[in-house]
């Protein structure tokens, strides 16, 4: 790995008096033909917030959160990070300084853990110093991985990699697309309480997709749920649990409520 | 193998590494970029694909020989083009090695997992640097596969490149054919080869050393695969005065262009000869400059070149060639040798049949053998017109095997020279031609526009004219046309000229 770097790389853990950025979306749409998947929809995500999007398949939420890395281009509205409008800079330059993971990772199979881990600094001209061995503890993988190839890591240890590798040039605004979807549930709770912690600790925003509702209630500050493209709850775990947000709502939280009751009936 | 066959093998090595190594750079320059364009635009793909397609369903042959009127057309509007040599064979190669590299960096970009590419955008990765730090990694041992796939075939196919006047192994392999001199056909065809299975290492080792991330290993085959080209390069004659003596496909053309390399050799020349050009890219090649000075024969210019039809008596078809090669493609008809080189039917004798005409009757229950020219020439035209003449087959030989043919049982007439000494070997009979439909055929010493203004060079050549009587060059070209103990060109022309110039 050489290159040559421009500037220093900005610290990964900042404290909490330096928080994550505020994402506001005002009547973004998206239609794919005659298909709409996205039907004017604001939403404000508050600086240093976890929101969980949940949904049917189809109901919108991937393309919502592909709106604020510009991976889509809505049709109509805005998006904007801290109030700047995300097309007043080059979009290279915007995913920059947005981490993105992603459910079926993408590592780099023909580079190492490390350079996998190092690639974003390494695109924007930094050096990577110590930020690796730094990453790797941060995500509880032990230091012996960084040389390994991505094939031979398990499924939970890659998507540890992906989330380093999107923490590495230590953005403030974490983007999730169904991070956890494709690992066993063991690994999976593991890695939600692994990243739920890491959140609070690097005071990120971060902005999770995600189709299982236990999941999005255990991890997130506020869940938005949507559906046929639109946002039809807004609210925060407690009060979902609590009877509130409506009948999709309620259809969605009825699935976990109902295996929490079975499982007590069972003792 | 003898120092002799070596000394002729090395330099053909040389061009044959040059030009397939000019052809598969030119080819990566090409295919590369439209491979990653083909990827990016599915429309531009399938254009391109299709394109690529259709140039290798052209045969190499037809491919090569295609380039020499496409040249001269752009010749015509003012572009300084050699329709002849390098140009052409390069042109045709490249076109060559392009479809199998870029298809294979197509597949190899498509092969990429989508999942990989999303990562690489939402990364912030520019295109550039998608395209540099993960698409061609990743596409680089199916791309790989296709440069190699390239290489051997480039290397393979440079062999016909012979034909448009490019020297490389075909050489040897095309006139050890014509003389049936095997030895030079097996040492250009385990040369080519050699060449192509080295290349192959070669880009195979690169490839694994890719793979497995060694850098010594790539960097040491790639360089090894580069410093060829550059070896041969070092390898080549850089003389300007060189005289280029042009020669057809056969026996009788070989010697005559060495007889007459020995005595500018003689005055002071450097000579070097192209061989095996056909007969209406020979004409076209010395009107241009390509090739300084060869035979050709009265005939030959008359039908194909002046597209008469008319015949007429052989003193005045000289004359009106030569009057015609000068005004108006600037070539300087030196004389005539003194023989003639017509076209004949030949057969073994039967009772009843002495002249063409009375073939005529016999034909319906014949087979006729013709070279590969002759049954398309319009000589043979004007003879089946005069005479009425319908076989019952008609069979087209390589005119190595037209003797051989007659002597199977294969063909019962062949198509034959006057010149040729395997009719008298053979004990064949050449028909009479009573209504005069043959043309004549006067060997003719051609001399290109800025060669024949060298006065030193025509005055090295003239004694040749009128100096070779038919039974001398039949002879002569029997040396190196019979079966046994045969003499090459070479040998054959050293003796000629002690015949004829004391």
């Amino acid at each position: 790995m050489t290159w040559s770097p421009r500037t220093f790389t900005k610290p990964l853990v900042t404290g909490n008096n330096n928080r994550g950025p505020a994402v506001v979306l005002e009547g973004v749409s998206k239609a794919y033909g005659a298909a709409i998947a996205l039907d004017r929809v604001s939403l404000d995500v508050a600086a240093g917030s976890f929101v969980a999007l949940v949904g049917a398949s189809g109901s919108g939420k991937s393309t919502l959160i592909r709106t604020i890395n510009r991976l889509i281009e809505p049709d109509s509205g805005s998006v904007s990070i801290d109030g700047r409008d995300l097309r007043e800079q080059p979009v290279h330059q915007l995913r920059r300084t947005i981490g993105h993971v992603i459910q079926s990772v993408g590592l780099f199979p023909h580079m190492s853990v490390a350079e996998n881990i190092a690639i974003g600094l390494r695109i924007a001209g930094e050096a990577p110093g110590k930020r690796v061995a730094e990453l790797l503890d941060l995500v509880d993988l032990p230091q012996e991985m960084a040389d390994r190839s991505p094939a031979t890591l398990s499924g939970g240890q890659q998507q540890r990699v992906g989330v380093a590798r999107a923490l590495a040039t230590a953005p403030g605004l974490m983007l999730l697309d169904e991070p956890f979807g494709a690992l066993d549930p063991l690994t999976r709770d593991a890695l939600a309480r692994a990243y739920r912690a890491l959140h609070e600790r690097l005071a990120l925003t971060s902005i999770m997709v995600t189709h299982d509702m236990a999941e999005a209630l255990l991890t997130a500050d506020r869940i938005v749920v949507m559906a046929a493209g639109r946002i039809v709850a807004d609210a925060t775990p407690a009060a979902l649990v609590r009877g509130e947000g409506g009948g999709e709502a309620q259809a969605l939280v009825a699935v976990p409520r109902g295996h929490a009751e079975r499982l007590a009936a069972l003792r | 193998m003898s120092q002799a066959l070596l000394d002729r093998l090395l330099p053909l090595v040389a061009a044959h590494v040059l030009l397939a190594s000019a052809a598969l750079a030119l080819g990566l320059l090409i295919a590369l970029p439209l491979g990653v364009l083909a990827a990016r635009h599915r429309r531009f793909g399938q254009v391109a694909m299709g394109a690529a397609s259709l140039v290798q369903t052209i045969p190499s042959l037809a491919l090569l020989a295609l380039f020499f009127p496409l040249l001269l057309g752009l010749r015509t509007l003012g572009l300084p083009l050699s329709p002849l040599g390098f140009l052409p064979a390069l042109l045709a190669l490249t076109l060559y090695a392009v479809l199998p590299i870029m298809r294979n960096t197509l597949v190899g970009l498509q092969g990429i997992d989508r999942d990989v590419i999303e990562a690489a955008d939402g990364l912030g990765m520019t295109p550039a640097q998608r395209l540099r730090l993960v698409e061609v990694p990743l596409a680089l041992p199916t791309a790989m596969a296709g440069i190699r796939t390239a290489s051997v075939w480039t290397i393979g196919a440079a062999t016909l490149s012979t034909t448009v006047g490019q020297p490389s192994l075909g050489d040897v392999i095309l006139s050890g054919l014509q003389t049936q001199n095997w030895t030079l056909v097996v040492a250009g065809c385990v040369a080519a080869a050699a060449l192509a299975l080295i290349a192959d290492a070669l880009l195979a080792l690169a490839e694994r050393g890719l793979a497995l991330r060694r850098r010594p290993l790539w960097i040491v085959a790639l360089t090894l695969f580069i410093a060829a080209p550059i070896a041969a390069l070092l390898l080549q004659p850089r003389s300007q005065a060189t005289v280029t003596i042009g020669a057809k496909s056969f026996a009788e053309s070989y010697i005559l262009a060495r007889v007459i390399g020995h005595r500018l050799e003689a005055a002071g020349y450097r000579v070097r000869y192209k061989e095996n050009l056909g007969s209406a890219v020979v004409f076209g090649a010395v009107a241009s400059g390509e090739v300084d000075v060869y035979v050709d024969y009265a005939g030959t210019i008359w039908t194909n070149e002046m597209r008469r039809t008319a015949i007429v008596p052989r003193a005045a078809m000289v004359a009106g060639v030569a009057d015609w090669t000068r005004s108006k493609r600037g070539v300087t008809t030196l004389g005539a040798l003194g023989f003639e080189n017509a076209y004949a039917l030949a057969m073994r004798p039967r009772p009843g049949i002495a002249s063409i005409a009375d073939l005529a009757r016999a034909a319906p229950g014949l087979t006729m053998g013709g070279d590969l020219e002759f049954l398309d020439r319009p000589e043979w035209a004007a003879i089946r017109q005069t005479y009425g003449l319908s076989f019952a087959r008609l069979r087209s030989f390589n005119p190595s095997f037209m003797y051989e043919a007659l002597k199977s049982g294969d063909a019962d007439v062949i198509s034959a020279f006057s010149s040729d000494g395997r009719i008298a070997a053979d004990g064949l009979v050449v028909l009479t031609d009573p209504k005069g439909a043959i043309p004549s055929y006067d060997a003719l010493l051609l001399v290109g526009p800025s060669a024949s203004r060298d006065a030193k060079l025509t005055a090295a050549l003239r004694p040749l004219i009128g100096a070779v009587p038919v039974a001398m060059m039949r002879r002569a070209n029997l040396m190196v046309d019979r079966a046994t103990n045969k003499a090459s060109p070479d040998e054959a022309a050293r003796w000629l000229a002690r015949q004829i110039v004391p």
